[in-house]
């Protein structure tokens, strides 16, 4: 199995961008994700900043994909997103079925992002018709299920699960970073460049339950499937995906590679993945088919 | 002037004979099981009542679509195509889902059958509806409540199919279709199960600290002595973000759009859409009469229409925190 690194979900300064892919180019993954998902205002870098990253990388060796935002709904998003899908050098990743759409009529392959609904084969197999060859399942759905779909897998279609950090839970058009910090969307000035990891959002007796990241929310604890290599083997998953974040990155890519090169055990690369966000926990209960922030099974001291 | 579609809410047949009686020109309901976003006990209807509904209505002028606006997973794939088939049976006037797959379905085994995009669709701008449009022949789109007013204004300009936007009743702050806060705390979400913070994983617990309530396990609201105590919606809860405890997500309070109907009128939207297939008959009777009211008035005379402060505090009576909004069609909102 291969390793990818889903786009950064939060917003960095460029500098801190470039030198997390900088030191990215040389971690053993194999695909990069590259582009804003979350929010449109976060203009940082320009689709050109993103395809000279993105040629970097190339030279270090990776297979480059770009990422279209989650939720558009202004025109100048929209713009963005078309001229994002016809960029000419890199495979895109839809994360929604505007992109599909866009991508559909030029002709260009592409990846079916997380944020886009498939949940059966009469859905994967329609978009795989329309130029998919990548699938990332929707994070909530369960591995038995993840199994049932994917036989009768369309031919040639890749499938990669997320397998590590923070999920992404939901997307709105109100801005929870401003919102805590009781400014207006529209005056925002960027408030989320503060947040490196977004914001915790505690229940009141303690518990870490969300991650607020400007329009997005996130689960707080990180997903981790480690110890489910096995079965995903099993099924032919091709790539296990890493949601980057500004502390925990480097350290689980490359425990999972290990994992996935068969040099350190399941049952241990998930243990040693847990111990990287002490507190927080880690949660696979999508994976088993409950609910989202369960742990099943056994962690080794 | 266009004349919107005034479409209610019914999850059984004496709501959906509530919903006719009190003016609705179109009544939307659920087939019973795992098909439709309202999959709550003792809700929805069998093929037989959907057939005696639809024969109730059509007598009355009034028309009536089916929701099956789940996303089925291969388990639940063979019920989703019964269920359209039953809709196509029973002669229902349009079809709302969501999923592209189902959508393709029916489609080829129900030519005649008019496709609506649920909002569950989270389709938010005009390519991923011109998606739907396109290579699935959907005729109407149900918006997710994420636009402002300007953005539905300019959608319904620029494409070739009919709008539909919410008009009163619970406020979704997530886009629909794309949340998933609920199966994360509680394993079951609108997507896969058609429910969001399901009953069955309510607990009540009175305490030192006031009047706590968890889903499955997690604290989402804490109340003191005397604070009106609503249902547990994720979205709704208050949480510690930085220090301080409030309603970190949104406020318990409902979507209305009393304020600027005649703006959502001259917009040209086909249809004004209430939420509520969970509500009882007499809630969705209430509701129903107020906005035809409302919308008559406004058609009689947009530019002298103002909202009656009776219609106003009869919806407040009904709603989640005895408030409401315009939600992200007020861009302060966001």
């Amino acid at each position: 199995m291969r390793l990818s690194l889903a786009p950064i979900p939060y917003f960095w300064p460029r500098e801190r961008v470039e030198a997390f892919y900088e030191a990215a180019a040389g971690w053993p993954v194999d695909v990069v994700y590259l582009g804003e998902v979350v929010c449109g205002k976060r203009l940082e870098l320009r689709l050109e900043d993103w395809i000279a990253l993105g040629e970097r990388l190339a030279a270090a060796g990776k297979e480059v994909v770009l990422s279209t935002q989650a939720l558009i709904e202004a025109e100048s998003e929209l713009a963005r997103m078309e001229r994002l899908c016809r960029n000419g050098r890199f495979a895109v990743e839809a994360n929604d079925l505007g992109a599909v759409h866009v991508l559909a009529e030029a002709g260009v392959p592409f990846v079916v992002g997380p944020h886009v609904n498939v949940y059966n084969a009469a859905t994967l197999g329609l978009l795989a018709g329309l130029g998919a060859r990548r699938w990332v399942p929707p994070v909530e759905l369960p591995g038995r299920v993840l199994a049932r779909v994917l036989a009768g897998r369309p031919r040639g279609l890749e499938v990669e699960v997320t397998a590590y950090g923070r999920l992404a839970l939901a997307f709105s058009a109100r801005c929870f970073t401003a919102r805590a910090d009781n400014v207006p969307k529209d005056a925002c000035e960027l408030r989320c460049r503060h947040d490196p990891e977004g914001r915790l959002m505690e229940t009141q007796d303690g518990r870490a339950l969300f991650v607020a990241n400007g329009v997005q929310i996130q689960s707080a604890a990180p997903c981790n499937l480690a110890a489910e290599l096995g079965a995903m083997r099993e099924m032919g998953v091709d790539l296990l995906r890493v949601v980057p974040d500004a502390s925990t990155t480097a350290e689980a890519v490359g425990i999972l590679a290990e994992a996935a090169a068969g040099r350190r055990e399941p049952a241990q690369a998930a243990a040693d993945l847990a111990a990287l966000r002490p507190g927080v926990g880690a949660c696979n209960g999508y994976w088993h088919g409950r609910a989202g922030l369960d742990w099943r099974g056994a962690l080794p001291a | 002037m266009r004349r919107p579609e005034l479409v209610c809410p019914a999850g059984t047949l004496p709501a959906l004979r509530a919903a006719v009686e009190g003016g609705a020109d179109a009544v939307y309901v659920g087939l019973r099981g795992a098909t439709n976003a309202r999959n709550f006990p003792g809700l929805n209807l069998t093929p037989r009542e959907l057939a005696e509904g639809v024969r109730h209505a059509h007598a009355a002028g009034a028309r009536v679509f089916l929701a099956l606006n789940t996303y089925p997973g291969p388990e639940e794939w063979p019920e989703a195509e019964a269920a359209v088939d039953a809709a196509a049976e029973a002669g229902v006037d349009a079809l709302i889902a969501a999923d592209p797959g189902l959508l393709a379905r029916a489609r080829e085994r129900h030519p005649g059958l008019a496709l609506h995009l649920s909002v569950q669709g989270s389709a938010t701008n005009r390519r991923a509806i011109g998606f739907y449009h396109e290579r699935l022949g959907i005729r109407r789109v149900v918006l997710p409540r994420v636009l402002s007013l300007a953005q539905v204004r300019r959608l319904v300009e620029r494409l070739p199919v009919e709008v539909e936007v919410f008009a009163f009743g619970s406020l979704c702050v997530m886009v629909e279709g794309r949340c998933m806060l609920s199966s994360y705390v509680t394993g079951e979400s609108p997507n896969r199960c058609g429910v969001c913070s399901p009953a069955k994983a309510v607990r009540w617990e009175e305490g030192p600290e006031g009047r706590s309530v968890r889903l499955n396990g997690v604290l989402v609201e804490r109340f003191g002595s005397g604070e009106p105590a609503g249902y547990p919606v994720l979205c709704k809860g208050r949480f510690r973000v930085g220090g301080h405890v409030y309603h970190a997500i949104e406020e318990p309070t409902s979507l209305n759009v009393l304020d600027i109907l005649p703006e959502l009128v001259r917009c040209g939207v086909a249809a004004l859409k209430v939420e509520g297939r969970q509500r009882s008959p007499a809630y969705v009777a209430q509701v129903t009469r107020v906005l035809r009211e409302a919308l008559d008035a406004c058609l009689a005379d947009p530019d002298g229409y103002r909202p009656d402060p009776a219609w106003v505090a009869a919806l407040d009576r009904v709603s989640e925190g005895s408030t409401h909004t315009l939600g992200a069609l007020d861009r302060p909102w966001m």
